[in-house]
């Protein structure tokens, strides 16, 4: 079942790939720091106020940190190559990593289970799972839910899906596309946080979690086809399975390079993803 | 012609000036880390060739230097006396190609000849960048930046997880190695001055090299790619070939950087082949100007040396990382760029600075 919680965590990820992808074509780089922060500031607060707070201020915390990430380092850049946004998103992520270390120190921490303990299972149709699984998963599915209503139904959702098909023409309409690219920050840092917290506590986190989550995270929104939310879970549930799995064919040691492995096969075979039409990739600016 | 050379001979100069300075202040200690300074510009003057002029951007450049120096370091510490009986093994020290070396305890290793190590380890560097190098530079923007971070990563990984590359702790006891005249590179304290001429010789060689490429009609075709790659696809430039090429030669750069400052530090580790490190060499090019080999090699002079006498403290990291974001915010375009007293200029009298290539 570690390959079903890994993979949520890269599903979560990799939606917050396509949140930021989808409103400004950009790939945010620190999407993976934005799970680290989440959880850390997490797991510091729960010292200090019951866990459900804690989660809840982690959560706003990280989510004025992609606020505050948007608005002074990409806002008023005038349609920036992609390059330099990719070295800037970097240069992002490096900020954040240091000063988590510089904060939290380089121990690993974890939240507390959010019912029972580690040893604490439920049987499930034969097969014995603990219930921060159940937990992480439940959050993954309603997260997506969410969004995707969100996306659909409600006013800002549709301005920000009009921003990524047509920034001029949504400017026309009146939209405030700058602030639209703002929440798209907030929204991928607020899910991400929140991923960070529900796996914090079987996965553990640490200052320099975040770059191999980012780069999971990638491959997933990649093998998913990139914008694609609901198709990064399952893509995010397909590697987090493999890499399981790979552990029984290769040490662990070698898990990482696995999953990039992945990556690389999947950049050159198909970079349009298993779910993702070739045409339609094609029509995108990478 | 009479321009470039003059900056190569100021640059030997400085490289001098530099050492008579550390002798005259009495601190040659100075030089162990311009030396190893030398050996990471060495990477830097490649992938400023690879980044500035071709325009691709490489952020697994220290998987090579890696797979340089670990090679490299595998195969001169790796005693072959079990493997005796294998034809190559016997072939090999038929032809000279392996050594007797002594270790710490008085026991006796077959070891390969350094120079045989070095012509292993640089190629299988340069066969890796043209397998991977292939389907990588079809990719542009997001996913080439992707795939080379994840290349590094994997050799990362790679040096970390595997027990006989010596995991966590890399290889040690790594010889040095020997050169024609009596030269060594090493790190011991003895050939400190040699071997800093050595190194930065070496760096000029480098120099002369791309410098002469640039001029050349690869170095027009190149830049014509960098400026508009289908256009100059449509002018009849091979572009994928070209772009293969300045990535090869690039690894070739770094794996080579690899081996000496391997055989002079005495060992390596997985850190050198960090995320970070490929990081920190696209941050001393940024900031070089990218397309400025001569801010290159200044600025990884400078950084590097800073860098490694631990100027930067606890932040190391944290300096290249901000160093990046200030380049890409405000001088996207690299900061020692050609036409930088142009654009003070421009600037001065109130003109749009803000123009760029989407």
């Amino acid at each position: 079942m570690a390959g079903v919680t890994y993979g949520t965590i890269y599903a979560i990820v990799a939606i917050g790939f396509n949140i930021i992808y989808n409103a400004t074509g950009i790939i945010n780089f620190a999407q993976g720091e934005f799970v680290m922060l989440g959880g850390m500031t997490a797991v510091t607060l729960s010292r200090f106020v019951p866990l459900p707070v804690a989660i809840l201020g982690a959560v706003v915390l990280t989510t004025i940190v992609g606020a505050v990430i948007e608005i002074v380092f990409i806002r008023w850049l005038h349609r920036p190559s992609v390059l330099r946004m990719v070295i800037i998103t970097i240069g992002i992520s490096i900020l954040i990593r240091e000063i988590a270390l510089h904060v939290w120190g380089e121990s690993v921490r974890s939240l507390p289970y959010f019912t029972g303990t580690s040893v604490t299972s439920i049987r499930l149709g034969g097969v014995y799972i603990s219930p921060q699984v159940l937990w992480a998963v439940g959050v993954g599915a309603v997260a997506v839910a969410l969004l995707s209503a969100f996306f659909n139904l409600t006013m800002l959702g549709r301005q920000m899906r009009a921003c990524s098909a047509n920034r001029d023409a949504a400017r026309l309409c009146g939209i405030n596309a700058g602030n639209m690219v703002t929440l798209s920050f907030m929204i991928s840092a607020a899910i991400g946080a929140i991923g960070g917290c529900v796996v914090c506590p079987i996965t553990y986190v640490h200052y320099d979690s975040g770059t191999p989550l980012a780069i999971k995270g990638f491959t997933v929104a990649i093998l998913g086809g990139l914008g694609n939310s609901t198709a990064a879970v399952g893509a995010g549930m397909i590697l987090g399975i493999l890499e399981s799995f790979s552990i029984w064919v290769l040490p662990a040691a070698y898990k990482e390079a696995i999953s990039i492995a992945i990556l690389l096969l999947i950049l050159f075979v198909r970079p349009s993803g298993i779910f993702g039409s070739a045409e339609a990739a094609r029509l995108k600016e990478f | 012609m009479a321009r470039r050379y003059s900056m190569v001979a100021a640059f030997a100069g400085l490289v001098v000036a530099i050492q008579v300075a550390t002798y005259l202040a009495g601190a040659p200690y100075h030089l162990t880390q311009l030396t190893m300074t030398a050996y990471y510009s060495l990477l830097i003057v490649g992938l400023c060739m690879l980044i500035g002029y071709a325009g691709q951007i490489s952020l697994g450049h220290a998987g090579f230097f890696a797979i340089g120096g670990y090679v490299s370091a595998f195969l001169t510490t790796h005693d072959l006396a079990a493997h005796k009986g294998l034809r190559l093994v016997a072939l090999l020290q038929k032809a000279g190609m392996l050594l007797e070396r002594s270790d710490l305890y008085g026991g006796s290793h077959l070891v390969v000849h350094p120079w045989l190590a070095c012509a292993a380890a640089v190629l299988l560097a340069v066969v890796i960048a043209y397998v991977v190098g292939g389907p990588v530079l079809k990719l542009r923007g997001h996913y080439l930046a992707m795939a080379t971070l994840g290349f590094g990563i994997i050799i990362y990984r790679v040096a970390l997880g595997t027990e006989l590359l010596g995991a966590a702790d890399g290889i040690s006891e790594v010889p040095g190695f020997p050169l024609p005249f009596g030269l060594i590179i090493s790190g011991n304290a003895s050939v400190r001055v040699s071997n800093y001429y050595l190194a930065w010789g070496l760096v000029i060689l480098g120099m002369v090299l791309l410098l002469n490429l640039i001029q050349s009609r690869v170095g027009r075709a190149l830049s014509a790619v960098h400026g508009a790659e289908d256009a100059a696809g449509a002018i009849g430039i091979p572009t994928a070939r070209y772009k293969l090429n300045t990535f090869v030669l690039s690894a070739a750069f770094a794996s080579v950087a690899g081996v000496f400052l391997t055989h002079y530090n005495g060992g390596i580790g997985p850190s050198e082949a960090s995320v970070m490190k490929s990081v920190r060499y696209v941050a001393i090019v940024a900031i070089g100007g990218m397309a400025n080999l001569w801010g290159a090699l200044l600025m990884s002079l400078v950084l590097n040396y800073l860098s490694l006498r631990g100027y930067f403290g606890t932040f190391d990291d944290a300096v290249f990382g901000v160093i990046l974001i200030l380049i890409m915010l405000f001088a996207p375009d690299g900061l020692l760029r050609r036409h930088i007293l142009a654009d003070l200029k421009r600037l001065a009298s109130g003109g749009a600075s803000d123009e760029e290539a989407a």
